[in-house]
């Protein structure tokens, strides 16, 4: 490969990146938030409020990514003849998957707090709110960390998958880019930069784990 | 005449079908120290906790400085106050649990200010000044900057106690607060009830320290399988007593 066309991919998939960039931020800003709602709602006591839930964790958690991408991307034109933009189809159906696998690690980062939190907390007169943000989820935080990095580094990964609808993420530049030039060289450089990407994914990890080390 | 500050009547608690509190009534009034001894499994931290609210009551009365927190209606079903009054009523009492649950994500300083600020709006110089007065009043001033995990347990059940104190609290209910502890530490939390006893703090006081509760108490109360079998001075509950059960109770805890 000429260094001016070696020069010429890089740039090419750096523009990608941001792509895949921007579906792992924003599916993050969307299902963390929605992961803890859905945990809240998994452990009510109201069967109208945690059996749809419940249903919902399955289809997500039991059916391939894929077809989700699949699904939201078509489903909405077919069903109701409203198109969705395939980058924002795929951070729907990233998110709403995320949300339920991180659910699942809030729920049980909320269990194993031990009910004497709660119960000193309500002697001292805090509302459940209260007690919840400032005496439970910073426990939780603390002790999700290990589940929630595995989560973060495989969604690095999974973005790879948006370009089953079309979206012009790294992955998928990097195969045209390769038949392109008839090189297995771009998809090794796409490798590299999830590598990277992850590696700060991993560090951030270890950092906050660090941080959270002050206590117990 | 003094004031009662707690009323409880006829309280009753089953778990399942297990009923553990069978009527249970007793008063306590301002700036009385009240120990409640017995078998385990006999009903104790069930009782505190009804009073605490944190765990409701099937039926009966409990009302503190005459507010209503529970009252009866004619079917025997408590019927609980509305939402601000049951939050007023929360401001009157304090807890020591046995196991102190403290925040250990939260400094010894944190822990002690956060229910002042966040609940009662109290400003943070405020509440740190408060703070630092009752950390010194159980000998830990040095501690403020502290973890709870790089305290002892006396240490951290010392914190739970100002903790609780910061809140002000007409009464105070201690469930056990040395049992966690080993031996050669329960003597420094009875130093400090003590302590709060001598500037009259009003106390409800769970314990199997039967010593302790002879020295520090103006009543006795001793339940049994969810009845109070006994209600009255230390020495007529726990030195001239000729109930069978009471003595029975005594003997197997000075055998231990
Ligand atoms: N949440 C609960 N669910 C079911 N049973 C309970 C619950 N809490 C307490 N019990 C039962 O109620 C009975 C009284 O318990 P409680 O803890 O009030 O006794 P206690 O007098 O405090 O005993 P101890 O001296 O061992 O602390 C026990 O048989 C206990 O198993
Ligand atoms: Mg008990």
């Amino acid at each position: 490969m000429k260094l001016e066309s070696l020069i010429s991919m890089l740039q090419r998939m750096l523009g990608a990146s941001t792509v895949t960039l921007e579906v792992f931020f924003l599916t993050l800003i969307f299902s963390l938030p929605l992961g803890l709602l859905v945990a809240k709602g998994r452990m009510s006591h109201l069967k109208v409020i945690n059996v749809p839930i419940k249903f919902y964790l399955l289809i997500m958690r039991g059916t391939p990514l894929i077809l989700q991408l699949i699904f939201f991307y078509f489903a909405p034109s077919s069903l109701f003849g409203i198109s969705l933009d395939r980058f924002w189809a795929a951070v729907l159906a990233f998110s709403l998957n995320y949300a339920a696998y991180f659910a699942e690690i809030f729920r049980g980062g909320i269990q194993s707090i031990p009910v004497g939190q709660h119960e000193a907390a309500a002697i001292l007169g805090l509302s459940k709110l209260q007690t919840f943000f400032k005496i439970i989820l910073p426990q939780v935080i603390k002790n999700i960390i290990p589940p929630m990095g595995n989560e973060f580094m495989t969604l690095v990964k999974d973005t790879a998958l948006a370009q089953t609808i079309g979206v012009m993420e790294l992955f998928r530049i990097a195969n045209t880019t390769s038949s392109q030039y008839f090189s297995t060289v771009p998809i090794f450089v796409a490798g590299v930069f999830y590598l990277a990407m992850n590696a700060v994914v991993s560090y951030g990890f270890s950092f906050a784990s660090k941080k959270l080390n002050y206590y117990r | 005449m003094s004031q009662t500050v707690l009323k409880m009547q006829s309280i009753y608690k089953s778990f399942g079908d297990m009923e553990v509190l069978k009527g249970i009534s007793f008063e306590v009034k301002k700036g009385e120290i009240v120990s409640i001894i017995g078998p385990s499994g006999s009903g104790k931290s069930t009782l505190l906790r009804c009073a605490t609210m944190l765990e409701k009551a099937d039926s009966g009365n409990i009302s503190y400085d005459d507010i209503n927190m529970i009252i009866s209606d004619l079917e025997q079903a408590a019927v609980y106050a509305d939402k601000k009054t049951l939050k007023q009523i929360n401001r009157k009492f304090g807890l020591v649990f046995q196991n102190f649950n403290l925040f250990p994500h939260l400094s010894v300083l944190q822990n002690i200010i956060e229910a002042p600020m966040c609940v009662a709006n109290i400003s943070k110089e405020e509440a740190k000044k408060t703070a630092m007065e009752l950390l010194a009043k159980v000998g830990l001033a040095d501690r403020a900057g502290a973890y709870p995990c790089q305290l002892s347990g006396g240490q951290q059940q010392r914190v739970a106690i100002a903790r609780a104190l910061a809140m002000n609290p007409d009464i105070l209910f201690f469930d056990e607060p040395t049992s966690a502890l080993d031996p050669e530490l329960t003597g420094e939390i009875l130093k400090v009830i003590k302590s709060l006893a001598d500037e009259k703090m009003t106390m409800v006081i769970v314990t199997h320290e039967m010593n302790f509760a002879r020295d520090i108490s103006d009543r006795v109360i001793f339940m049994d399988e969810g009845v109070v079998v006994a209600n009255g001075t230390p020495s007529e509950v726990l030195m001239d007593s000729a109930n069978p059960r009471i003595n029975q109770f005594l003997n197997k805890i000075s055998n231990e």
